[in-house]
C-alpha cells in the first residue's frame, strides 16, 4: 500500500508526460528523419538522401526570400511592438485619468486571431479603396499608397499589423514591470535634482531590464512562427514575395509536395528558436531551483 | 500655461492617437459591416455607414460562399465550438493534475522532465505537422473535428502544465502536509484543498487556452477536412476567395463573427485574459 502511494503520483502524470514527449520529441526526431528522406507527395522513408534536401533548401531563391522576410519581419516587429509597448507603458504610468479603458483598448488585438485582423487590414490597406481613397477624400489627392501589392514592400504591411497586434502585449508587461518599481526610488532621484526623462532613462530602464529581456524572447519565437497573419494578409504573395519560413514550409509540405524539402525547413525553424530558447530556460531552471 | 500642464496635454495627446491606432480596425470593421455596396463605393474608410443594413451578417453567417460551398460561416462556426470546448477542457484538466503532481508530490528527476515539457512552450508547430497529419492518418482520425481536439490537447500541454505548476508551488506546503498527516491521500488531496484554491488559475489556463484554440489556424488548415474546418479557416477562405466582385462588407462582418466569442471572453474577464498574457511570457 505505501509503495502504490508513493508511485502513485508517478503513475498519474505518465501517460500525459509520455504523450506529450512524443508529441515534442518524437516529433522532432520524425521530422528530422523525413528530412533525410527522398519524401516527395507522400512521406517515403526507403529513399535515405543524406542531407541532400538541405543542400536543395539552401539552393532555393525561395527560401533566401522567406529568410530575408523573417529578418525584416522579426527585427521591425520585435523592435516595433517593443518601444511602442514601452512608451505607452511609461505614459499610462503617469497616474492619467481612464487607464482601464486605455489599456483595454490597447491590448484588446490580442484576444483576436490574425486571421481576423489580418482581413481588416487588407481591407484598410486595399490601395485605391482602404487608406488611399481615405486621404482623397480628406484632400490629398496625391496620396498613393500600394505597398500591399507591390513585391518591395508588403512585407512592411505585415509588419504594421503585426505590431498593432502585439504591441499592448509588450505594454501589459512593461507596465506591470513599473507596478513593481518601489516609488520612493524615482522621489529620491527627483530630490536630487534627475528630470522625469532622465530618471526613466538611467534608473527605471535598467530596472526592467528582465521584462524587456523575457518581452524580447517572446516576441521573436512568436516571429519566427508567425504564419497566420502572413497567409490572411498577403498569402505569401505578390508571387513568394512575402514568403516567411512557416509558410515556405507549409507550402511545400502540403501543396507542392515535397515533403523532405518542408521537413529540412522545419528542422531550421525548430533549430533556431532552439537556439534562442534553450539558453534561456536553461538559466531559468538552473538559477531558481524550487526544491525546498 | 506652465510646464506640467503642457506635459499632461503631451501624456494625453499621444495616448489618445495610439489609442485612435489600435481602435481605427475595429471601427472600419464594424462600420464596412452595416454598409451596402453603393455606401462603400460612396464614403471611405471612417465614414459612417449611412443606415444600419445588416443583410451583410446575414449573408456572412449562412449564405456566403467559400469556394463552391455557400453555407456561410454557420457550419465553421460549430465546428469551432465543437472542437474548442473538449479540447479546452481536457488539456486544462490535464494540466492541473501534471502540475499538482510536479509541485506537490515531487520526486526525483521531476523538475528535469519539467525543464523538457517546457520547451513545448516554445517549440514552432511545423515540425510537428507531418508526423502529426501521419499519426491521425493511422489513427483514422484525419480531416475530424476529433482530430483537431487530439492536437490541441497535446500541444497545450506543456503550457498548461506550466501555468498550474508555477501557480501550485507558490501553495504553502504546510497545508498539504497537514492533511496527508490527516490521513488524506493523492486525490483527496488534489479535489479537497487544492481544486478549491485554484479559481484563478482555472480562469486564467481557461481563457489561454479557449483563445489559442479559438484563434488557431495553422492546425486547421493543416489537418481539417471539408466538413471539420474551424472558423479561422473558413474565415480565410471567405475573404481570400477571388471572385470577380469582393463584397467587403460580407468579409468583414464575418470577421466580427469569428473574433466575437474571444472579445466576448476578453470583455467579460479582461483581468484573466492579462494575468494569463503575463503568465504565458513564462517565469521559470
Amino acid at each position: 500500500m505505501k509503495t502504490f502511494e508513493n508511485l502513485l503520483p508517478k503513475l498519474v502524470i505518465a501517460p500525459g508526460f509520455v504523450l506529450g514527449f512524443a508529441f515534442i520529441y518524437g516529433f522532432m526526431i520524425w521530422n528530422g528523419v523525413l528530412s533525410v528522406t527522398g519524401s516527395r507527395m507522400l512521406p517515403n522513408y526507403d529513399e535515405f538522401v543524406g542531407l541532400e534536401q538541405y543542400v536543395r533548401l539552401w539552393d532555393m531563391d525561395r527560401w533566401y526570400v522567406a529568410l530575408k522576410n523573417l529578418g525584416i519581419f522579426s527585427t521591425l516587429y520585435v523592435g516595433g511592438s517593443l518601444v511602442l509597448g514601452m512608451v505607452l507603458a511609461i505614459f499610462l504610468d503617469q497616474k492619467v485619468r481612464a487607464e482601464g479603458f486605455l489599456r483595454t483598448v490597447y491590448l484588446y488585438p490580442m484576444a483576436l486571431s490574425f486571421i481576423v485582423t489580418g482581413t481588416a487590414w487588407k481591407w484598410i490597406l486595399n490601395p485605391s479603396l482602404g487608406l488611399e481613397k481615405l486621404m482623397h477624400d480628406m484632400g490629398w489627392a496625391s496620396f498613393s499608397f500600394d505597398w500591399l501589392v507591390q513585391s518591395e514592400t508588403a512585407i512592411y504591411c505585415v509588419v504594421i499589423a503585426g505590431i498593432w497586434q502585439s504591441a499592448g502585449f509588450a505594454m501589459a508587461l512593461f507596465l506591470a514591470g513599473l507596478r513593481g518599481i518601489d516609488d520612493s526610488i524615482i522621489k529620491a532621484a527627483q530630490i536630487d535634482g534627475a528630470s522625469l526623462p532622465r530618471i526613466y532613462w538611467r534608473i527605471i530602464l535598467p530596472i526592467l531590464r528582465p521584462v524587456m529581456f523575457s518581452t524580447i524572447l517572446v516576441l521573436s519565437h512568436l516571429s519566427i512562427k508567425s504564419f497566420d497573419l502572413v497567409m490572411a494578409l498577403t498569402n505569401g504573395g505578390p508571387g513568394y514575395a512575402t514568403d516567411v519560413p512557416a509558410t515556405f514550409m507549409f507550402v511545400m509540405s502540403f501543396n507542392r509536395g515535397q515533403i523532405g524539402l518542408g521537413a529540412a525547413s522545419a528542422t531550421m525553424m525548430l533549430a533556431t528558436v532552439a537556439a534562442l530558447v534553450v539558453p534561456y530556460l536553461y538559466s531559468e531552471l538552473r538559477a531558481k531551483p524550487h526544491d525546498r | 500655461m506652465t510646464a506640467k500642464t503642457l506635459s499632461r496635454i503631451a501624456v494625453y495627446a499621444i495616448l489618445l492617437v495610439a489609442a485612435f491606432f489600435f481602435l481605427a480596425p475595429l471601427y472600419v470593421m464594424l462600420a464596412t459591416s452595416f454598409k451596402d455596396a453603393d455606401q462603400i463605393r460612396a464614403g471611405n474608410l471612417l465614414s459612417l455607414p449611412t443606415s444600419l443594413n445588416f443583410e451583410s451578417w446575414q449573408l456572412a453567417w449562412s449564405t456566403a460562399c467559400t469556394g463552391v460551398d455557400c453555407r456561410g460561416l454557420k457550419p465553421y462556426f460549430w465546428n469551432s465550438v465543437t472542437m474548442a470546448v473538449p479540447a479546452v477542457l481536457i488539456s486544462t484538466a490535464w494540466g492541473a493534475i501534471n502540475g499538482y503532481v510536479l509541485s506537490m508530490w515531487k520526486f526525483k528527476g521531476s523538475e528535469v522532465l519539467f525543464g523538457f515539457m517546457l520547451f513545448g512552450v516554445f517549440m514552432p508547430f511545423q515540425v510537428v505537422l507531418l508526423p502529426m497529419s501521419q499519426v491521425l492518418g493511422f489513427l483514422g482520425l484525419s480531416s475530424s473535428v476529433g482530430g483537431l481536439i487530439l492536437v490541441h490537447c497535446l500541444a497545450g500541454l506543456a503550457g498548461t502544465t506550466l501555468f498550474f505548476r508555477n501557480y501550485y508551488t507558490a501553495i504553502p506546503r504546510e497545508l498539504v502536509n497537514a492533511a496527508r498527516m490527516d490521513g488524506a491521500g493523492f486525490w483527496r488531496i488534489f479535489w479537497r484543498i487544492v481544486i478549491p484554491m485554484s479559481t484563478p488559475i482555472l480562469m486564467v489556463t481557461l481563457i489561454w487556452q479557449f483563445t489559442n484554440i479559438w484563434n488557431d489556424f495553422l492546425f486547421g488548415v493543416a489537418f481539417s477536412g471539408a466538413d471539420s474546418k474551424p472558423i479561422t479557416v473558413g474565415l480565410n477562405n471567405m475573404a481570400n476567395t477571388s471572385s470577380s466582385v469582393k463584397s467587403y462588407n460580407v468579409d468583414m462582418a464575418a470577421a466580427v463573427i469569428a473574433g466575437l466569442p474571444t472579445m466576448l471572453v476578453y470583455v467579460l474577464a479582461g483581468q484573466y485574459f492579462v494575468k494569463g498574457l503575463t503568465a504565458g511570457a513564462v517565469k521559470g
